[in-house]
């Protein structure tokens, strides 16, 4: 993967990132702001374009961009459920909880990927990544409805996996 | 509109109180720091809301800055805590 | 602009809420899990909802706040996740109430060192 991406492709895929990041974090467009800003990015993007990207600016495809839009309304939806879940949880005078660490096998092979899948996770219903050991996902889970594989999946991953599999794989 | 914002506020500030009492309780070291961090999500929010009510706009900028400093500080305890930084 | 403003409102008093609760749950709840649950969820929403609520209200602001919530929205679930990680390679195990439901993390790490050791030999 990494081999079918030229030095040049990646370069300027960071510049334009951190410029982006840039231009963000001064929120303005006067002319020396923006001069330092693109002197500063092309710096930096020298140093650190190998580690930064794989895939390139291939990564701004409109076909990428839309999936990445669905999956932005799959995880607020996910993450004001989760919300609500654990608010009726903590005001529960009883505490209902089961609380257990599960295990499941995640089918991407990005390692963005699975940072964007393990942080999803973290922030949806009732549980949270505790490591990554190759391919296994390793999940605290607040209610354990079934310690087997295929539960787990269903029931934590697949949302999002599904999203992330069309974009990544 | 100052009241609303005092409420707001209020309300903020009692969860901060439930965390600092978790500060002060919590059994193990992992529990602190995590107390910590909540609390500095909260003043991350309350600085935003100051700055909207004094009218300050670099209270954002600090508070994008205090955002940065304490997620550095909780990985690197969090990765002192799994033995070796 | 009214309309922004009443959204604005709305969502700091959401965020406000949340603050709340996720304080309550680092309280109440019995082992350092289950607390990170509860204050990493109500407290990303508590402030992404808050910040972006004074977005609204300052529309002028706006970018700056949006620029806080993605971090914040990054940083906060990789922290938690760091510190869970940390404490349990440190030995602190979860706190379980069902005999059934076991900790799968903590047999793959034995397996995995006792795998290292057979190699070791």
């Amino acid at each position: 993967m990494e081999t079918s991406v030229s030095k040049l492709n990646k370069f300027i895929y960071t510049w334009l990132i951190l410029f982006l990041v840039w231009l963000g974090f001064t929120t303005t467009f006067a002319f020396a702001e923006v001069v330092t800003g693109i002197l500063l990015s092309f710096t930096v993007s020298i140093f650190s374009f190998k580690s930064f990207t794989h895939a390139g600016l291939k990564s701004l495809s409109p076909k990428r961009i839309l999936y990445m839009v669905q999956y932005f309304f799959v995880f607020m939806l996910a993450l004001i459920k989760a919300n609500f879940d654990v608010a009726k949880i903590v005001i529960n005078p009883k505490l209902p909880i089961n609380p257990g660490i599960v295990e499941f096998e995640s089918k991407l092979t990005s390692p963005f990927a699975k940072m964007l899948l393990a942080n999803s996770i973290t922030l949806t219903p009732g549980t949270l990544t505790v490591d990554i050991i190759d391919n296994k996902f390793f999940i605290h889970w607040l209610y354990v409805t079934g310690t087997d594989e295929e539960t787990t999946y269903r029931e934590i991953a697949k949302q999002f996996e599904d999203i992330l599999i069309k974009i990544y794989n | 509109m100052d009241l609303f914002f005092i409420i707001i506020i209020s309300v903020i500030s009692l969860g901060a109180i439930f965390a600092v009492i978790r500060f002060i309780k919590g059994p193990t070291a992992s529990d602190r720091v995590m107390a910590l961090d909540t609390l500095s999500v909260m003043l991350i929010a309350v600085l935003v809301v100051l700055g909207f009510m004094m009218k300050r706009y670099i209270y954002i900028d600090v508070s994008l800055v205090y955002a940065v400093l304490g997620f550095i500080g909780v990985i690197t305890i969090a990765r002192y805590l799994e033995g070796g930084i | 602009m009214q309309i922004l403003n009443y959204i604005g409102y709305f969502l700091v008093s959401i965020g406000a809420a949340f603050f709340f609760l996720g304080g309550l749950g680092i309280l109440r709840m019995p082992d350092l899990y289950t607390r990170l649950q509860a204050g990493t969820k109500a407290s990303t929403l508590g402030a992404m909802s808050t910040i972006l609520g004074i977005g609204f209200m300052q529309p002028e602001w706006m970018i700056k706040t949006i620029i806080i919530v993605i971090f914040i929205a990054i940083a906060n679930p990789l922290s938690s996740h760091a510190l869970a990680r940390g404490s349990h390679k440190a030995h602190q195990l979860p706190y379980l109430k069902d005999e059934k439901v076991g900790d799968a993390y903590e047999e793959e790490v034995e397996n995995l060192q006792k795998n290292q050791k057979e190699e070791d030999k």
